[in-house]
């Protein structure tokens, strides 16, 4: 049982929330995740760490809403448990100095980045942030990665705040400038990051991303979280999740994220219907 | 005639062996309730009055954990169902549990004199249906365990995984006084006993049950923690614990590295009994958010009781056929005999000596087919089984919507990988004194599947008992001698 201590809208269906979870506040490190269930019956999900504070006992999650595990804990109050919250599991990210590190993030992307570019900063990188967002409403964590790296580089699809483009238009500025970076990390929808790394490979720039597969146990039990990289398998949550984006078979990971949409979609439009007011009220429907 | 004790050894020959009621196939394909429904007494006490008492009892030889059978069985027959419970209980600590899933075809009930007078297997002594009954019966009539007023010495155990081995481990120790903590990476102790066994062959709340008593042992049970993520082995010395105990299984699949295994619909068999029993997805979307893909035609790959379970699950999520894919021949599977039979009973296809070479897709990435090759059996290989060869130019195809690989599991790397002091053999499973379960690091044992490679409940069982005992041994001495035998750990099957 890990007791939720705040639950807020910070975006368009998306929220910060702050569990009580003392032994992962303790050990987890960037690049970690866990697997949290909300409650009976619920599905495990995972969920990457955007921060810890160890002294209090607490970590940080943001999420999205995108189905029904992720809009029931968008109705969840403070005060109220999350059943289980299992972690820090995956392999933490490798962090040095590099030099010139840019992390790139996408929409929700950009919250499993924030203590990765917190980790290059404190390893004495030069640390760039490029963040996108289909529009303004959607960008998160802008202030607090202002607050961590050298400079921050904003895009939205629709122009609406910083410049209009893709991230991988601001990141092909960044490398074209001269200040090309020594590491790319990219974090964000699959499709993104498939832009990102084929972008990264013609310029020669090495570049890790970080792995949003479906996942059960969490442990290397199931193999259901299985990608292809550099032709051989891999378990996202043991040997993830992060990996050489340039050897990632980022089409075939595409395809095995949309196994369950049809039964996600069912179980979502059911609870949808049942909770729709409570879930205006949050704002957490996913589109209008 | 229960009671008389007059039958001669031939008559008693003569009595056939009292069938355990089951739900009948068609229907109990459609549920996941449990398949065979056990003996009444009189049931028991009617297959009770088949055994020989032998002066040389060979079943408690067959048996890993050597249970007093003739005693119990005689026990059975005077309908002193509490004691037979008792004796059986000195030796099994998950009765209810064996009594369901051991292999009794290749331990007592193979060896029993009545199978060999019979020189037929489905003759024995039913002495895993007897071991089920006085379980089940002492469950139900003495719920409450003892809890033995022992003096508690205070010295901390850690255990690693919430299987067969690390229960039965925990027990122990307790019952010495310990105070023992299990780690189990899961939202829910049990093991494979909830994640892969399914429910129609050993219902959950069985083992629930084991693992309350448990608690009531006063065993602290600590679910959500991986050992080697959170914290390493050596973090548990450091907060204290005096002895480990790694039990953390055989729980890595094994995927036959053939083109098309990432297609949508291909499951591993953890993978897809996780789904269906732990997290039910059998009721889906109704009582459990975790989904599963209830395919038309679903083709498994393996002939051990885990490809039975999964097939067998198969049709309970509704598929129209399950097909098993076995390299080798019936005789060579390991399954169960029961599982079988069972499994044929409701219409599973075994197709034996064909072999998937390739799983074929359309263009979205779902499953559509498995594309299969004829073998012969060869020579025999290291295993001792007779080798399959492909049949040249034998290929054909077979429709599948979904695919369950179940070809076999590795050790769990994670314990291992995070402390590199313990020893692992080639296969990476953990090197352990065979007698006494110590690994080459000190004050950490192992055993279960962890150890011996995916093996079976029983000598998981088996294995925490041992070290339970050197472990208490070591608590009151202190003295952790080299371990020459560690060297000499046997091989997974
Ligand atoms: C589908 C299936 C059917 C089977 N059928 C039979 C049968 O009919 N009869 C039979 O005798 N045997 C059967 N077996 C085999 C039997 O279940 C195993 O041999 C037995 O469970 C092994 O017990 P164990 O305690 O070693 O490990 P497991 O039961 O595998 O338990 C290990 C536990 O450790 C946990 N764990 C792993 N790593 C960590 C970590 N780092 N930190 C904390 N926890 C961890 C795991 O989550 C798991 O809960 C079957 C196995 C499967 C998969
Ligand atoms: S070998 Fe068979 S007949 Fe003999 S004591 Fe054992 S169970 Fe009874
Ligand atoms: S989630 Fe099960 S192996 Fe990775």
């Amino acid at each position: 049982m890990a007791a939720i201590l705040t639950n807020d809208n910070i975006a368009p269906a998306v929220f910060r929330m702050v569990v009580v979870a003392p032994e992962v506040a303790r050990s987890r490190r960037a690049g970690q995740f866990v697997i949290v269930r909300p409650g009976p019956g619920g599905e495990r999900i995972p969920l990457t760490i955007a921060d810890a504070d160890p002294e209090r006992g607490t970590i940080t999650l943001i999420y999205q809403v995108v189905g029904k595990t992720t809009a029931v804990m968008s109705l969840m109050d403070p005060g109220a448990e999350i059943a289980d919250v299992a972690g820090p599991l995956g392999q933490p990210t490798h962090v040095e100095r590099f030099g010139r590190v840019a992390c790139v993030g996408g929409g929700i992307g950009i919250a499993p980045l924030y203590p990765i570019a917190q980790a290059m900063k404190a390893a004495g990188n030069d640390v760039t942030a490029v963040l996108g967002a289909r529009t303004r409403d959607l960008l998160i964590l802008e202030p607090e990665m202002r607050a961590v790296v050298d400079r921050v580089v904003v895009v939205t699809d629709d122009g609406s705040y910083g410049a209009k483009g893709f991230v991988t238009d601001a990141l092909r500025g960044l490398i074209d400038s001269g200040e090309r970076p020594d590491l790319v990390v990219a974090i964000g929808p699959t499709i993104m990051m498939k832009m990102v790394s084929l972008l990264t490979k013609e310029a020669g720039v090495r570049t890790l991303v970080s792995l949003n597969t479906i996942m059960v146990d969490g442990t290397g039990m199931c193999g259901g979280c299985r990608v292809t990289v550099g032709g051989q398998v891999k378990f996202v949550c043991v040997d993830g999740p992060e990996f050489d984006g340039h050897q990632v078979d980022f089409d075939e990971m595409m395809k095995r994220l949309r196994t369950y949409r049809r039964q996600e979609a069912e179980s979502y439009e059911a609870f949808r219907t049942r909770h729709r007011c409570r879930l205006m009220e949050r704002n957490a429907e996913a589109r209008g | 005639m229960s009671d008389d004790g007059n039958l001669t050894a031939k008559q008693r020959l003569k009595i056939p062996p009292v069938p355990m009621p089951e739900q009948p196939a068609d229907v109990r394909r459609a549920n996941i309730r449990e398949v065979p429904l056990g003996y009444t007494p009189d049931q028991a006490v009617a297959e009770a009055e088949r055994c020989l008492m032998c002066k040389k009892p060979v079943c408690i030889q067959g048996c890993p954990v050597e249970v007093d059978i003739p005693h119990f069985i005689r026990l059975v027959r005077e309908r002193r169902f509490h004691e037979a419970a008792l004796v059986v209980k000195q030796t099994n600590v998950l009765p209810a549990v064996c009594g369901r899933v051991c292999p009794q075809e290749d331990q007592c009930q193979q060896v029993c004199t009545v199978t060999k007078s019979h020189k037929d297997i489905h003759r024995s002594v039913k002495i895993g249906n007897l071991e089920r009954f006085v379980a089940d019966w002492d469950l139900e009539h003495h719920p409450d365990i003892e809890v033995p007023d022992v003096r508690k010495t205070g010295r901390r155990v850690a255990i690693v995984g919430s299987g067969p081995a690390g229960l039965t481990a925990a027990g122990d120790l307790a019952r010495m006084g310990h105070d023992v903590t299990v780690f189990e990476a899961l939202h829910r102790p049990g093991g494979v006993l909830v994640y892969g066994i399914p429910e129609f062959r050993l219902p959950k709340a069985i083992v629930d049950r084991e693992v309350d008593n448990l608690r009531r042992l006063g065993v602290r049970i600590v679910c959500n923690v991986a050992i080697g993520k959170s914290r390493t082995l050596e973090d548990l010395f450091r907060e204290g614990y005096e002895a480990v105990f790694v039990g953390t299984g055989a729980g890595l699949p094994i995927f036959k590295k053939i083109p098309g295994e990432n297609l949508l619909g291909v499951y591993s068999a953890n993978e897809y009994l996780t789904r269906a029993n732990l997290m039910d997805a059998y009721n889906f979307p109704h009582a459990s958010d975790t989904p599963i893909i209830r395919g038309h035609n679903v083709v498994t790959f393996g002939g051990g009781n885990v490809a039975m379970d999964a097939a067998r699950t198969a049709l309970r999520l509704g598929a129209e056929t399950s097909t098993i894919l076995y390299r080798r021949s019936e005789k060579e599977m390991p399954a169960r005999l029961d599982e079988i039979a069972h499994a044929k009973e409701e219409g599973v296809v075994l197709r034996m000596l064909q072999d998937a070479i390739e799983i074929l897709g359309d263009e979205d990435g779902w499953v559509t087919g498995v594309r299969c090759l004829r073998m012969a059996l060869g020579e025999p290989d290291a295993s001792g089984r007779r080798r399959p060869v492909p049949i040249e130019g034998s290929e054909f195809v077979i429709p599948a919507d979904v695919v369950v690989v179940a070809i076999g599991n590795g050790p769990n790397p994670l314990v291992p990988k995070t402390s590199p002091e313990i020893r692992t053999n080639k296969w990476g499973n953990i090197v352990a004194d065979p007698r006494t379960g110590k690994t080459s690091m000190r004050g950490v044992w192992a055993g279960g599947d962890i150890v011996l490679g995916a093996a079976t409940v029983i000598l998981a069982m088996g294995e925490g008992r041992k070290a339970a005992r050197s472990i208490d041994e070591y608590l009151r001495t202190g003295v952790w001698e080299e371990s020459p035998a560690a060297e000499a750990a046997p091989a997974p099957a």
